[in-house]
């Protein structure tokens, strides 16, 4: 025991040690890859102002040589990679948050040399993209917090999604759509959490079910309804894009968060409620505390059972409104299986974000941004097949799940029925 | 230790021998009977629940409901016809009119003219060929489950293990079977071996949740297996097609042609009985039951928590693989997209039914091979998605997890509440 710091000392030397070599390796491949057969003098251009339809105030595009730019980002990496091996850095996270931004900021200027690439555009849909990873992230924190895993959020959403299209194609009305699909999360998360507070179902069980279920029943809808009466049940149209006066002239920050459909707003607001509702208020302590010693919280006349019920539903009616971004908030028709995995997507960004509603966002934001630039980079011909570029969200979650960046702990009591004594 | 105490020890298993294997599945006496009831009564209720889907969403039916007091029964009528149509369909789909069997083994006993009896015997072994694949994917599942992992990506591993199989099955060529076939087999192993090996290692090592991870491989799987068939191995032509493997890796059939039925059933049930000797007669099989029941124990009790968790996911993800191979290499001969739709949620549905034991594994496969085949046949004739399907499996599912629900529609009495822990938390 006496010699335990020594060891920790050495063990983290050895670990310095490892991550320096393995991140100069990262900036000599970069350069391998990047910086190789480069023409002198080529430029390379990043759009700052959206090509049409916008408010803000347009600014000069930013222009960069490309091989000065790809050489110093390979030197600030390497220049990182040395000063870990030699000092040590406290913080992994930035380390690796600056390591990954001069990977992607080398990959994207050797992407787009001597072409020009809309770097807001990529941004702006970042955001519309990682919204239904934030809500169904956002529904997992709320029940998580609660101590309920609800994997079924994939599920909530696929059918609040048709739930969704239908109700607002029929009424020709999208807020009542959107209320419908609210209503239809909170009804399956009720469903969720009746059957592990109640019958006390293994969580994970309950939630693939009612996954499987889910996804049989909107298929089962839609090739027995919908496909047929495509105007009348499948054809709603989506929410319009509104743009906040004065903020949405701002360059660059106008046109990402100003100008957007109502879903998105949603989403934002809903992200600074649920901190404040979790960490200022009497409920939300109630809520941490039964996440994570029921006991103890029953014992102070907290009502366990009611209080997950409550947070389980309104989780349910948050993935609701993320089911609905799939049908009236993005393509205004319903597919089969439209939700390819977001809900589960959204889990993964729930625990890197630590269960915390603003870390959840935070990180819905880098699936989003892997998922908007997949979509971006197959416009610039990279020579890469856009299946490979498809695959990078889910392989970022699965990086993200094994705890590369610290790990973090879930609430004490998680996936634990409570048995009241 | 003297002489006595080890007859009255040899004497008691004994005794209990004939309850054995019900005790297995279950783990008590008391509630052996219900063990075989609530699974039986998980499908009734579900496949009852799927009638009344099928008749809330039938046009004819809600048409003559609104008519309910004018002609009631016409309603009951219609409501009836739309049931046995349905189900109908479903059953002749799935095992053939067992009048049409029996005449035509007459006649091939008659005049020796075998054709009618192979057309009787299709709906059957149609059956057991949708089966087979089932049972391979179910044993995947029930090896995670009695590790105490919940293996979703049996789905992708399936994928991976067909495509694996059918590389090796047209790319080698002038092989003999006897060498061409298990190497195809091998392939599908390894194929859905490493697909399962990833997350496994991953939950072992870093505790990463493997229901999550094993979803991503799904996903990471699909968008592969886009890429290879429409690039490295597309076949000739327009579609997004494996070349046709050679004969040597086919697993021979049985019939002439129409009929699908291969050797690949066979390999399945030996499969089946391999996994339960593994599982309940060796240490390995032990050593993997009680990492699943108990993890600090077995810990405690110095099992490496880490080489069983990946061994458990090595071999569930085989066992996956195994599933795609057969499907392969006995039915289909080639693999094209959207090959394992449906597959992963199928296999946790039966593995639950089975309680995660070989033997009801197997029935729980033929069941819903015997349900997946009709279905085909019951959307042409009765117009009914097969979709429904999946609606009763959900169902089940819940209904087998929680007994509680099927016991208070049933009103069965019980001693004592008992709970099946599955899967834990996020694996911290």
């Amino acid at each position: 025991m006496e010699n335990s710091p020594q060891i920790q000392t050495s063990s983290n030397k050895r670990t310095r040690l490892i991550t320096g070599v393995v991140l100069i390796a990262v900036g000599l491949m970069m350069l391998l890859l990047f910086g190789r057969n480069l023409e002198a003098g080529q430029l390379a251009t990043f759009g700052l102002t959206p090509a049409l339809g916008t408010q803000s105030l347009p600014i000069p595009d930013l222009t960069l040589p490309v091989g000065p730019a790809i050489y110093a980002l390979v030197l600030i990496t390497i220049f990182f990679g040395a000063w870990e091996m030699a000092r040590g850095i406290k913080s992994k996270g930035w380390l690796i948050g600056i390591i990954a931004f001069c990977f992607i900021a080398a990959f994207l200027i050797w992407a787009t040399r001597g072409k020009s690439f809309s770097l807001i555009g990529v941004l702006s849909s970042s955001l519309v993209r990682a919204t239904p990873i934030a809500l169904a992230a956002l529904c997992g924190v709320i029940s998580e917090r609660a101590a309920v895993i609800n994997i079924a959020i994939e599920g909530i959403m696929l059918m609040s999604a048709q739930v969704a299209v239908i109700v607002a194609t029929v009424t020709q009305n999208l807020y009542l759509g959107l209320l419908a699909a609210i209503l239809a999360g909170a009804l399956v998360a009720a469903a969720h959490a009746f059957l592990v507070i109640r019958f006390k179902i293994d969580q994970i069980v309950s939630g693939v079910a009612i996954n499987i279920f889910a996804t049989g029943a909107t298929s089962f809808i839609s090739s027995r309804f919908l496909e047929k009466n495509i105007d009348m049940l499948n054809n709603s149209g989506t929410f319009p894009i509104i743009s906040i006066p004065l903020l949405s002239k701002i360059p660059v920050l106008g046109p990402i968060f100003f100008e957007n459909g109502i879903i998105v707003y949603l989403m934002l607001i809903l992200v600074v409620v649920m901190h404040i509702v979790l960490f200022y208020t009497p409920w939300g302590l109630r809520t941490r505390a039964v996440g994570e010693h029921p006991k103890a919280a029953d014992t102070l006349g907290v009502n366990v059972f009611l209080n997950r019920y409550v947070n389980v539903i309104a989780g349910g009616m948050i993935a609701g409104i993320g089911g609905a971004y799939f049908t009236i908030g993005s393509v205004g028709r319903f597919d089969e299986v439209m939700t390819a995995g977001k809900g589960f997507i959204g889990l993964a960004a729930m625990i890197f974000g630590k269960w915390n509603p603003i870390g959840a966002f935070s990180s819905s934001l880098i699936f989003g941004f892997a998922d908007s630039l997949q979509v971006k980079l197959q416009i610039l011909r990279v020579p890469i097949p856009s299946e490979f570029l498809l695959m990078a969200p889910y392989i970022v979650t699965m990086i993200v799940l094994s705890g590369v960046v610290g790990r973090a702990l879930p609430p004490a009591a998680d996936g634990q029925p409570y048995e009241k004594a | 230790m003297n002489d006595k105490d080890v007859t009255t020890k040899s004497k008691e298993p004994e005794e209990k021998k004939e309850t054995s294997l019900v005790k297995e599945i279950s783990g008590s006496d008391r509630s052996a009977w219900q063990t075989i009831l609530i699974p039986l009564l998980a499908v009734f209720t579900g496949l009852v629940i799927g009638a009344i889907v099928i008749v809330v969403t039938d046009a004819t039916v809600v048409a003559a409901y609104r008519n309910f007091f004018g002609a009631p029964g016409y309603a009951l009528k219609a409501t009836w016809d739309a049931v046995a149509v349905a189900y109908g369909s479903l059953f002749a789909g799935s095992l053939g009119s067992p009048a049409q069997i029996i005449e035509s083994i007459q006649i091939y006993f008659a005049t020796g003219d075998s054709a009618p009896l192979l057309k009787a015997i299709y709906p059957i072994t149609e059956s057991l060929v949708t089966s087979t694949p089932y049972i391979f994917a179910g044993l995947a599942v029930a090896v995670g489950f009695r590790a105490g992992l919940f293996n979703i990506g049996a789905e992708g591993q399936f994928f991976m293990g067909a495509l694996a199989s059918a590389f090796v099955g047209y790319s080698l060529e002038g092989v003999p079977w006897y060498i061409h076939l298990p190497l195809a087999i091998l392939a599908g192993i390894l194929g859905g071996a490493i697909w399962g090996a990833i997350p496994g290692y991953l939950k072992a090592k870093t505790g990463a949740h493997e229901v999550v991870n094993t979803i991503m491989m799904n996903w990471i799987a699909f968008r592969l297996s886009d890429w290879l068939l429409n690039g490295p191995m597309k076949a000739q032509g327009y579609r997004p097609l494996t070349p046709q493997i050679e004969a040597s890796a086919e697993l021979p059939r049985l019939f002439p042609d129409p009929l699908r039925f291969n050797i690949g059933f066979f390999l399945a049930l030996i499969i089946a009985f391999i996994v339960y000797w593994l599982l309940f007669k060796t240490t390995t099989g032990f050593e993997i039951r009680a990492v699943g029941a108990n993890p600090d124990g077995a810990t405690y009790a110095g099992i490496n928590i880490v080489r069983n968790v990946v061994l458990a996911m090595v071999i569930s993800g085989g066992l996956a693989g195994l599933a795609g191979t057969s499907q392969v290499l006995g039915v289909d001969h080639w693999v094209g997209q959207g090959f394992s739709a449906g597959f992963g949620f199928d296999s946790i549905a039966i593995a639950l039914l089975g309680k995660s034991h070989p033997l009801g594994v197997v029935l729980a496969a033929l069941l819903f091979g015997t349900l997946r085949s009709g279905a085909t046949r019951m959307q042409s004739m009765a117009g009914i998605p097969i979709d429904i399907i999946s609606i009763i499996q959900g169902l089940v599912i819940i209904f087998v997890a929680a007994p509680a629900i099927i016991r208070w529609i049933y009103r069965i009495r019980v001693d004592r509440e008992e709970q099946t822990v599955l899967t834990r938390g996020w694996g911290n």
